[in-house]
């Protein structure tokens, strides 16, 4: 089944890929995006097939099944997991952590029953958010450009190369009849697609140009989770006619560095 | 598609941010209190009232315009959306600047408000010094089966007490999220350009949802 699927999305990318080499276009340059025009194209070609398959059959699957279903059949998927997210709190020395999310899927495997019930995060168990890409970000490796995969969506090159390693990670045992694979595979997309019904229309509402938020969005948030929120936040001051403010040196600390980058860029064609 | 996930859960819980911080006297009021206290004001409210769950975007409008708006500094927020660009900007465009923005997150992140249903808010301590007069205060939108989203609020003390001037969704600051677009605006149209965006963007939002134009946010 992969074999198909990959294939099919490299000619996916090559299509949206020569799509935006035709419309060439040239937006502002963001340091983190040298690959803006395809990114783009990617971007409404992920926007089209998501809204002739993936939100349809979630609205079915929202309409369909009773709601404390659908959270038994979400905290199933998050709970295989979970070993993982452990595997990779203690690949980032966060053994504490670690030991926590496997006796997370402990509990909840068992006592759980199978994970339907999320009973650790009752217990004092919090569930964590870790994966191999912010593993690689903690030993170092730099993000790359942002690039938006077919189907899956924004990533940076790190975290597209890691992205292998997590697919396998998630899915701690293999399933050897396909038909059943698929179904547990569609399942967890159309899942993971019904959570975000009924939020889309703020995001729609509320941005000026959807690419650039999830951008931004998508890389200040690995940033943050790679520092599991440590870093300090900076604000700078626009109303100081001075023009350079006090904290000028801190600059590189601010919270958006890259638009930070970007509209120091304007001024100086100015 | 499981990032998109996590971004877009980010935003059912960027909802709540409207829910945040009320009108009662906060002058005196340690920040830490305050926003737990609007918080739970306002969901308190959202809970009771039908018509806002049903979707009612005008009634919602006007609970967080009486309960969540002055506790925020719309001035110092667009100002940090805006960035570098804001020097350039004539103070009539800054006010008009400003007005369209609040306008902007009042009518959208308001509606966000009608989907509200039961999720619990938690308060994890925040860290802050009794002189400090910018402080993070933190909050928590619990989810079975997931981790809690976060949701910070940064406030900064003034005459009038603690003003809130981000929103901290995820990890991810709500005003500087729109920095960029803001930056395309402005390099394609000038500042004009990005003030005709935002009241445009306002003024189609106001027919769908069936408000009088140029409403959606009193003064702050």
């Amino acid at each position: 089944m992969s074999k198909v699927f990959c294939s099919s999305r490299a000619g996916l990318a090559v299509t949206a890929l020569a799509a935006a080499l035709v419309a060439g276009c040239a937006t502002t340059a963001n340091p983190d995006d040298p690959l803006e025009g395809y990114n783009r194209a990617m971007f409404s070609f992920n926007d089209q097939v998501d809204k002739v398959a993936i939100k349809p059959a979630a609205q079915v699957y929202e309409a369909v099944l009773p709601g404390p279903l659908r959270t038994g059949i979400g905290n199933v998927f998050g709970n295989l997991g979970d070993p993982w997210i452990g595997l990779n709190n203690m690949l980032q020395g966060k053994f504490a952590d670690g030991m926590s999310d496997l006796m997370r899927f402990a509990f909840n495997s068992t006592w759980g029953l199978l994970g339907l019930l999320d009973i650790a995060s009752e217990a004092g168990l919090p569930k964590h958010d870790e994966d191999f890409g912010q593993t690689l970000g903690r030993w170092g490796v730099g993000e790359g450009a942002y690039v938006v995969l077919p189907l899956f969506g924004p990533r940076t090159v790190r975290d597209a190369v890691a992205m292998p390693a997590d697919m396998m990670g998630n899915t701690p045992f293999s399933i050897d009849h396909v038909p059943t694979r698929n179904t547990v595979t569609g399942t967890r997309i159309v899942h993971g697609r019904s959570v975000l019904l009924g939020t889309e229309r703020t995001l729609d509402e509320a941005v000026l140009d959807r690419y650039a938020f999830v951008r931004h969005f998508y890389l200040e948030q690995r940033r943050y989770k790679i520092e599991d929120g440590r870093q300090e936040r900076m604000y700078e001051d626009f109303d100081e006619q001075s023009g350079a403010p006090a904290n000028v040196s801190s600059d590189r600390a601010l919270v958006a560095p890259a638009q930070a980058v970007g509209s120091r860029n304007r001024q100086n064609v100015k | 598609m499981k990032y998109i996930l996590h971004l877009f859960r980010a935003f059912l819980a960027c909802l709540l941010f409207a829910g945040a911080l009320p009108a009662t006297a906060s002058a005196d009021k340690a920040p830490d209190l305050l926003v737990q206290d609007v918080t739970n004001e306002v969901l308190a409210i959202v809970r009771a009232d039908k018509a806002i769950q049903a979707g009612d975007t005008k009634r919602v409008i006007e609970l967080v315009d009486a309960k969540v708006l002055p506790h925020f500094d719309f001035r110092r927020m667009t100002m940090l959306a805006v960035g570098r660009d804001w020097r350039q900007a004539s103070p009539e465009q800054q006010t008009k600047l400003t007005d369209a923005f609040r306008t902007l997150l009042v009518r959208t992140y308001s509606n966000a408000l009608t989907q509200y249903r039961d999720q619990r808010i938690v308060f994890p301590p925040s860290r802050f010094a009794a002189a400090d007069t910018r402080v993070q205060i933190r909050s928590e939108v619990v989810q079975t089966g997931a981790q809690p989203v976060g949701i910070d609020y940064m406030l900064e003390k003034s005459e009038q007490g603690w003003k809130v001037f981000d929103v901290i969704v995820a990890g991810v600051s709500l005003v500087t999220n729109y920095r960029s677009s803001f930056g395309q605006e402005i390099s394609r149209g000038g500042i004009d350009g990005l003030i005709k965006s935002l009241e445009d963007r306002n003024r189609s939002l106001a027919e769908q949802h069936g408000l009088p134009q140029g409403e959606g946010g009193s003064g702050a």
